[in-house]
């Protein structure tokens, strides 16, 4: 992934509470391959009619070059499905902005780029109010944790560690292999101390598998 | 001294910490399903290896057909992908037809896997379930997956520690998944966010190690990645001469260890919550969020009652729901049973509903999916599928089925399912399906009746454990 400090772009609000991964892609869409994109399975049950129909209210259809989403409490609750994040990501999102993420949705967004911004409840009202249904210029400051959201200022929350990696398009596996020995040190003392930790070995001593 | 559970799992893991808190700890047990194969293809297309194959299992369970080939092309080959990554790998499959074949969450306690004192990863956030046995368990996304299987280690934070306990002793007809849905709506479905949740009190000690899985397997539920119990006798008991758990050479050994893992009685705590065992009544679910539960025996909310924020949110679940302000819930009639999934398909929950529907037909259809091939055989030979048969309901083969309808297994649009799973999402079990979430005896009752049903009455004369 590449690493991005500064976005400039549109923002919509998806006006609820607890949107969960369920929502944000349907299971029944989870057997496609990535290379096709996850970008029209975003809220698709949300987005569409029971027929198929896009739904031309729906802040998706009204905005669809929008970038930066904005919900309520507890976005991204459920399941581990990274394919959730996907689907932002290959929608066009960068930013959701919202009081609260599941702990799981957070750090998978941020390990595809994506920024989960934790703000107020209180913003996140005022920019609710203020779109008001409609797509409205955005931009964030990655780097200062600031930005303006409909002419409204921005100010989010973001774990430090995750801001460095958002900056650098930082990929964990190839920082845990600078870590090599230390593992393998870790590995070995576990095995002499808590031996039944490794079921394989203990099955090859005589145990009973 | 003053340490916790979370302290002792937690130390007892890391490999190093950063400078902004983040630490890299040693994964004991990754488990992987079909669901892994972004994870496998991301360490392909960095031509990296699973490293420790030997502490990787994999388990067909999503997509498991629960009555004989793949519903569809789609199914059998995701099935098929995850066969093959396993075989490239050297990685031990329970696959269809294996006997130890199961959903993840009950297989892996089930063969001895789960152990106390262990870290466990698994790409699914109910990997929770596993810390009934006193280890640090948590579900994780693709990208994490992929970064277990090429480095057998994981990146995270430490969570506060929260400490939720339950006092006194439940009532009849109540049981540990009525001691999740309560907790889940007094404090939000974020109300464990950031915190690894500890069950304490008599209550949990009550429980079987069955029930300490239903309540470790909802704390996602209530947005807690990691729920967990002391280990204790049950614990030992449950586990010895299982599979893979020590055998004779070090099992004192290791039950030595497990001795020193549980909290310090002077142990603090970010957050603690108490709950009385004996107020707690069977619980169901009547929004589109777990938090949405209530005591069965009340009425279904009135937004015109509620807080604004709360209001607008409700009226849009009764919209979706199909329910009415005020009326009472066990008016609400419903089209169908699914009694299933890792929160809910274990040996004793089916003697939970068993006992319920002894002897009585389902006035609805319904589909009976048990956790693992092994609960499968031993619910067989106690003869429960009979009872499940002679009711009426449908006995089928073991998967996560109804729960997350990946198998074709699916309720649909506009119907409405009394649910033994954890999530009662808007089409979490179907485009537009409508999901009570309850107990097992709780759906038992609902089948019994058609409706959402105390059970507790239905017991009486009865000899059952919750
Ligand atoms: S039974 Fe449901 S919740 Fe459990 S692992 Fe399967 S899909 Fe996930």
């Amino acid at each position: 992934m590449t690493g991005w400090s500064r976005h400039t772009g549109v923002a919509i609000a998806l006006d609820r509470e607890n949107v969960d991964t369920d929502q944000l892609i349907p299971a029944r869409f989870m057997s496609t391959p990535r290379a096709q994109g996850y970008g029209s399975f975003l809220l698709h049950d949300m987005r569409t009619e029971a027929d198929g129909t896009p739904n031309p209210y729906f802040p998706l259809n009204v905005a669809p070059q929008a970038s930066i989403l904005i919900s309520r409490r507890n976005f991204g609750s459920g399941s581990s499905r990274e394919a959730a994040v996907y689907a932002l990501v290959d929608a066009g999102f960068r930013i959701v902005i919202a009081p609260s993420f599941g702990d799981i949705f957070a750090s998978n967004a941020v390990n595809n780029g994506l920024l989960p911004a934790k703000v107020t409840e209180d913003a996140v009202e005022g920019y609710i109010r203020h779109l008001a249904g409609r797509a409205g210029p955005a931009q964030v400051d990655l780097v200062a944790g600031s930005g303006h959201v409909a002419g409204r200022p921005l100010q989010f929350e973001l774990d430090a560690g995750w801001r460095q990696k958002l900056i650098n398009g930082w990929d964990d596996t190839d920082l845990t292999r600078q870590h090599a020995d230390a593992i393998a040190a870790f590995r070995a003392a576990r095995a002499a101390s808590q031996p039944w930790s490794f079921p394989a070995a203990h099955a090859a001593a005589g145990g009973n598998t | 001294m003053s340490a916790t559970l979370l302290d002792n799992l937690w130390s007892d893991h890391v490999i190093t910490t950063r400078d902004d808190g983040a630490s890299l700890l040693w994964v004991d047990r990754h488990l992987v399903h079909e669901g892994s194969h972004h994870a496998f293809g991301k360490i392909a297309a960095k031509g990296l290896p699973v490293v420790e194959p030997g502490l990787t299992f994999g388990v067909v369970d999503h997509y498991a057909p629960t009555r004989g080939a793949p519903a569809t092309a789609d199914i059998a080959r995701m099935i098929d992908t995850l066969r093959s990554n396993c075989a490239q790998h050297g990685v031990t499959l329970f696959d269809q037809g294996d006997p130890r074949q199961g959903i993840v969450h009950v297989a892996g306690p089930e063969q001895g896997l789960t152990l106390p004192g262990l870290l466990i990863n698994c790409g699914d956030s109910h990997t929770s379930t596993h810390g009934a046995f006193g280890a640090l368990a948590f579900g994780i996304g693709a990208t994490e997956v992929a970064h277990v299987l090429a480095t057998q280690t994981v990146w995270q934070k430490k969570p506060k520690a929260m400490r939720i306990t339950i006092t006194g002793a439940l009532g009849p007809g109540v049981g540990a998944k009525d001691i999740a849905l309560a907790w889940i709506a007094r404090l939000g479905a974020d109300g464990a966010r950031g915190h690894a949740v500890e069950y304490a009190g008599a209550a949990v000690r009550g429980l079987s190690m069955e029930g300490r899985m239903t309540l470790c397997n909802m704390s996602i539920e209530g947005g807690g990645r990691f729920g967990m119990v002391a280990p204790d006798t049950t614990t030992f008991d449950y586990l010895k001469g299982r599979p893979w758990a020590p055998g004779e050479d070090n099992w004192d050994a290791a039950v030595a260890r497990w001795h020193k893992l549980p909290s310090a009685p002077d142990a603090r705590f970010d957050k603690e919550v108490t709950l009385d065992a004996s107020e707690i009544a069977p619980v169901v679910t009547w929004g589109t969020s777990p938090e949405e539960a209530l005591p069965v025996t009340e009425t279904v909310p009135d937004p015109t009652r509620l807080p604004m924020n709360k209001a607008t949110r409700a009226r849009a679940a009764l919209d979706y729901m199909g329910l009415n302000a005020g009326q009472r819930l066990q008016d609400i009639t419903i089209d169908q049973v699914f009694i299933g999934s890792c929160t809910n398909a274990r040996i004793e929950d089916l003697r939970a509903a068993a006992a319920v529907l002894q002897g009585r037909q389902a006035q609805v259809p319904g589909l009976v999916s048990p956790g693992s091939a092994g609960v499968k055989a031993q619910a067989e030979a106690e003869g429960l599928d009979q009872i499940f048969t002679a009711a009426g309901l449908e006995w089928v083969g073991a998967g996560c089925s109804m729960c997350v309808a990946m198998n074709g297994d699916s309720v649909a649009a506009g119907k409405r399912c009394a649910s033994t799973t954890n999530r009662n999402f808007r089409g979490r079990q179907g485009r537009g399906a409508r999901t009570h979430l309850m107990s097992p005896a709780m759906v038992a009752a609902a089948a019994v009746t058609g409706r959402l049903t105390d059970v507790r009455p239905l017991l009486q004369g009865r000899e059952v454990q919750a």
